[in-house]
């Protein structure tokens, strides 16, 4: 069964959110104006809604993260849920307990939810087949698989400045080998009818084959970037900026880096996007990212309500069925 | 023991022979086909009317985990699960633990087996001491203690020199060099085949170079060594090209590939599947196609089970974090006739890459059945359908790929040397 | 009768404009805030404010997710925000809906409006009155006292015209 089969009960509700391959349009739009209705929730004297109240919600990080783990708890206590947040270093499998056995002890707990970040693919896949029926997952990144949540909410900040989407081009640009945030973004962006979406970065960090996902390849950041309306950087990490796949971070913003100057070959109202978190002077240079169209900052606010919405989603496939009319 | 088996349709590769006949069975060894001996009465008659009587099967390359790993599985259940799928002769790698580097390790491997009763055991020795890839191994001690050749097991020589003087010791030896091509650094801790599905799950891949590079390497060094190369576990297209290339050449070259690869690819993988998580991994479509065709047209001589089973902790995890390996011992005759019920091999093919060619790369008699041959033969249903389950398999180890699965094909007897080990 | 048409509404809505501007008076508050519960009182909402010369906006309550039914139910498809235009602590607030039941709707919306802040007072205005209440909650202006059977179902058609239908549920 494939990540994206486990994730629908058998309603074709979302029970779990572990991959964007494979969702309708339907569903990401209706996440989308979900994640609209929960904008609002951060305005109000009590910055809560009651939906989620008496769950309790596990954040499972085997990966360190401050940024995504605490946007999710802010959801989660937004929704007026319990929290319990367990790291790799206070985790037992860094003494060696299997990623089934910590499972088990945790389901003894009997939580509602797991979000987990976890380094190895499919790693979310692996703990939403093994469960109790009652409990959701979502995936916080797996790997170099997927990264659903972060795609939903670049989609969610692109279609409040470009909402045509079958009429965009969209550029993801870095290391698209390693990068679960681009394979997920390829999904969303081709779910929602994007039909010119490209990849561009240097040979070694292009992976084999991706051309099947509904893309095209550019090894050379003016091409890849002419008269696009959406970029996407992506972070290039430290260990391989000098290493067998590039010489150096110097060469890597000398040919891809996003400089105003080559900002230039998009379109005027080209909104420049980023996973975070950025290295300045490697990927994007300070004056893209803190310039005129850089919709950064947006990403991260609106990561909260986008989670909100799927949280509070898959909690709701539990209800036994959904009245008609 | 004399042993007749009736009326079933005897069917031998190697000699040709495809006639309904009685098999008459004396001593260990076949004393007539077709009417019996003068004065020749049978301990046991066996009715095989409607079924094949074939020579029985060597399988080139299984592990039976012990010592080490008994865990996983030990010598008396594969031996036995063997025997039940109608092996009657097995060859397994020295990667045990500890290695087979010295007579002790071999020495131990045939008591249990001996104690088990059933498929007779043969073992590789290990081409360098324990498996380092540094110092040669004492080769003359474990070929006179029994060793049928010498093996890296997998287990890549770093240091190339070294490969070349271990294939020149071996071949001073008198002692065929069994090579499982790998390259670490191309590999470079993948977790499946390079290509469009690595790419969509995320997986590290695992490029067609790290075994094309490494069959290169021994292609070129046995040649030059003067030594004889078996290459095995073949999964990538252009493998087969440069054995074929080489034995134009003349190069004393074999090779072998692993029943799953003949049916399964990279695809299967799909859903983070970790029972298809193999080392070499599953290729591509036109990678398992090239192999079909290498294996009908013989560049590639003959088909193992590579069996590997293993406990449920090892598949039972993240896909890079799991063991890799099938447990394929009990399904290797039926996924071989499979082949020929899809028209993709002729039944002589079949029965012979399993039988004749493993026997010859060995060195044995055996894969054949003749009048004064060894008497080591099977009796099976090639009709029987049964469905896959963990309940149906015998073998210790549950990680199998085909679960689930119709298969055609079913071994009703097993004999070695004349006695029965195995009958439905 | 299964159906009131838009004069008859209209005609509704005049006078419970003209019951809460005299409650309002009696009760001493003044310069209210007038907020709709999504769909239905909203519409009925907009008529009051101008019947009753609000110049403050009206606000939007969708009390999605403080209904009690998650759980039974999950979400509901296409929720629209809740949007209140202006501050709520130590305002008179004037809550409208169109269909008065079980009450469970008002309870929802009152613990919505309380995350938003401490009103003075709440006014209750709605625009039909069935039995049928689970819980205890009152309208302080009712539009129409409605003598339904369980099984019967009524909802407000609009923004325009607005129309009243009563139907039997399926």
């Amino acid at each position: 069964m494939t990540a994206h089969d486990t994730q629908l009960d058998q309603h074709g509700r979302l029970k779990h959110f572990l991959t964007v391959e494979g969702l309708s349009r339907e569903l990401l739009l209706e996440i989308l104006d979900h994640a609209e209705s929960f904008a609002g929730v951060g305005d109000r004297a009590v910055k809560k809604v009651p939906l989620l109240r008496g769950k309790t919600i596990v954040n499972l990080f085997f990966e360190p993260s401050t940024r995504t783990r605490t946007t999710f708890e802010l959801a989660a206590k937004r929704l007026s849920a319990d929290v319990l947040n367990l790291n790799s270093s206070t985790s037992s499998t860094s003494k060696g307990e299997s990623l089934q056995d910590m499972l088990h002890t945790l389901q003894a707990m009997h939580c509602d939810m797991f979000i987990i970040r976890h380094g190895n693919s499919g790693a979310a896949h692996f703990i939403a087949s093994r469960v109790s029926p009652d409990v959701r997952v979502i995936n916080a990144g797996d790997g170099r698989h997927a990264h659903p949540t972060q795609a939903v909410l670049d989609m969610f900040t692109i279609r409040r400045h470009k909402p045509d989407f079958p009429g965009l081009r969209v550029a993801i640009v870095g290391d698209v080998a390693h990068s679960r945030v681009a394979r997920s973004e390829i999904h969303a962006l081709r779910a929602l009818g994007v039909a010119d979406i490209r990849v561009v970065g240097p040979k070694t960090l292009i992976p084999a084959g991706i051309e099947s996902m509904g893309v095209t390849v550019y090894n050379e950041l003016e091409s890849g970037i002419r008269d696009a309306d959406v970029i996407v950087m992506l972070r290039l990490q430290k260990e391989r900026m000098r290493s067998a796949l590039l010489p150096g971070a110097k060469e890597y913003f000398n040919s891809f880096g996003l400089t105003n100057a080559r900002l230039r070959a998009a379109r005027k109202d080209v909104i420049v996007m980023h996973p975070g978190p950025i290295n300045r002077g490697v990927e994007i240079d300070s004056e893209v990212a803190d310039g005129t169209r850089s919709v950064i900052l947006q990403q991260v606010g609106h990561g909260i309500s986008v989670r909100m919405a799927i949280m509070a989603l898959i909690m709701g496939s539990l209800a036994p069925g959904r009245e008609t009319g | 023991m004399r042993l007749s088996i009736n009326g079933g349709r005897v069917f031998c590769p190697a000699s040709g022979q495809d006639l309904v006949a009685d098999v008459h069975v004396a001593e260990g060894r076949v004393a007539a086909i077709g009417p019996a001996p003068a004065g020749f009465r049978p301990d046991q008659q066996i009715s095989a009317a409607g079924k094949l009587v074939l020579p029985g099967i060597v399988d080139l390359c299984a592990r039976l985990r012990e010592p080490g790993a008994e865990h996983k599985a030990t010598i008396a259940s594969e031996c036995a699960a063997a025997a039940a799928a109608g092996i009657t002769t097995l060859c397994c790698p020295p990667d045990t633990d500890p290695v087979v580097d010295t007579p002790a390790v071999l020495e131990l491997i045939n008591q249990r087996a001996a104690a088990a009763g059933k498929t007779q055991v043969l073992v590789l020795g290990a081409l360098t001491q324990g498996l380092q890839g540094e110092v040669l191994a004492e080769m003359q001690t474990l070929k006179a203690a029994g060793c049928r050749g010498v093996s890296d097991a997998g287990r890549a020589v770093g240091n190339s020199e070294v490969l070349r003087r271990a294939m020149e010791y071996a071949a001073g030896c008198g002692l065929t060099v069994f090579i499982q091509p790998d390259d670490p650094q191309l590999r470079n801790g993948g977790a499946m085949h390079e290509g469009a599905t690595s790419t969509r799950l995320g997986l590290p891949p695992i490029p067609a170079s790290a075994e094309t590079v490494a069959v290169a390497r021994a292609l070129l060094l046995a040649e030059e060594a003067g030594a004889r190369l078996h290459l095995g576990r073949i999964s990538a297209a252009g493998s087969v090209s440069q054995i074929r290339a080489a034995r134009e050449r003349g190069v004393a070259v074999s090779a072998d590939t692993g029943i799953c690869h003949l049916h399964l690819t990279d695809t299967d993988v799909d859903g983070y599947q970790s029972l298809c998580h193999l080392a070499p991994p599953l290729r591509g479509a036109a990678d398992r196609d090239a192999l079909v065709e290498a294996v009908a047209t013989g560049i590639i001589d003959a088909v193992c089970s590579d069996h590997q089973p293993h406990d449920a902790d090892a598949k039972a995890a993240p896909f890079s974090l799991t063991e890799p390996g099938a447990s394929t011992i009990d399904l290797l005759l039926p996924l071989l006739l499979k082949l020929v019920q899809e028209g993709k091999l002729p039944l002589a093919r079949a029965i012979a890459v399993a039988t004749t060619a493993p026997a010859r790369i060995l060195g044995l008699d055996q894969g054949r059945l003749e009048r004064n041959g060894p008497a080591d033969l099977i009796i099976v249903d090639p009709d029987a359908e049964f469905v896959v389950t963990a309940a149906l398999l015998k073998s210790a180890g549950l990680n199998n790929p085909f679960l689930g699965r119709r298969l055609r094909g079913r071994v009703l007897a097993t004999i070695l040397q004349g006695r029965l080990i195995f009958q439905q | 009768m299964n159906r009131i048409g838009a004069g008859e509404i209209d005609g509704l809505i005049r006078a419970m404009a003209l019951d809460t501007g005299a409650w309002l008076k009696r009760t001493g508050r003044g310069d209210p805030l007038i907020i709709g519960i999504h769909t239905g009182g909203l519409w009925v909402a907009e008529r009051m404010r101008r019947e009753l010369a609000i110049d403050s906006p009206v606000g939007e309550l969708n009390i999605t997710f403080y209904r009690d039914d998650f759980s039974r139910i999950g979400m509901h498809p296409r929720v629209a925000p809740s949007h209140l235009p202006l501050a709520v602590d130590d305002r008179h607030l004037i809550l409208v809906d169109d269909v008065l039941n079980t009450g469970r709707t008002i309870r929802a919306a009152m613990n919505e409006i309380f995350d938003w802040g401490r009103p003075a007072s709440i006014c209750l205005a709605v625009l039909i009155e069935r039995g049928g209440r689970e819980l205890p909650v009152q309208a302080d202006v009712v539009g129409r006292r409605l003598d339904l059977h369980p099984d019967q179902h009524v909802k407000l058609l609009g923004p325009e015209p607005l129309a009243l239908e009563i139907k039997k549920s399926e």
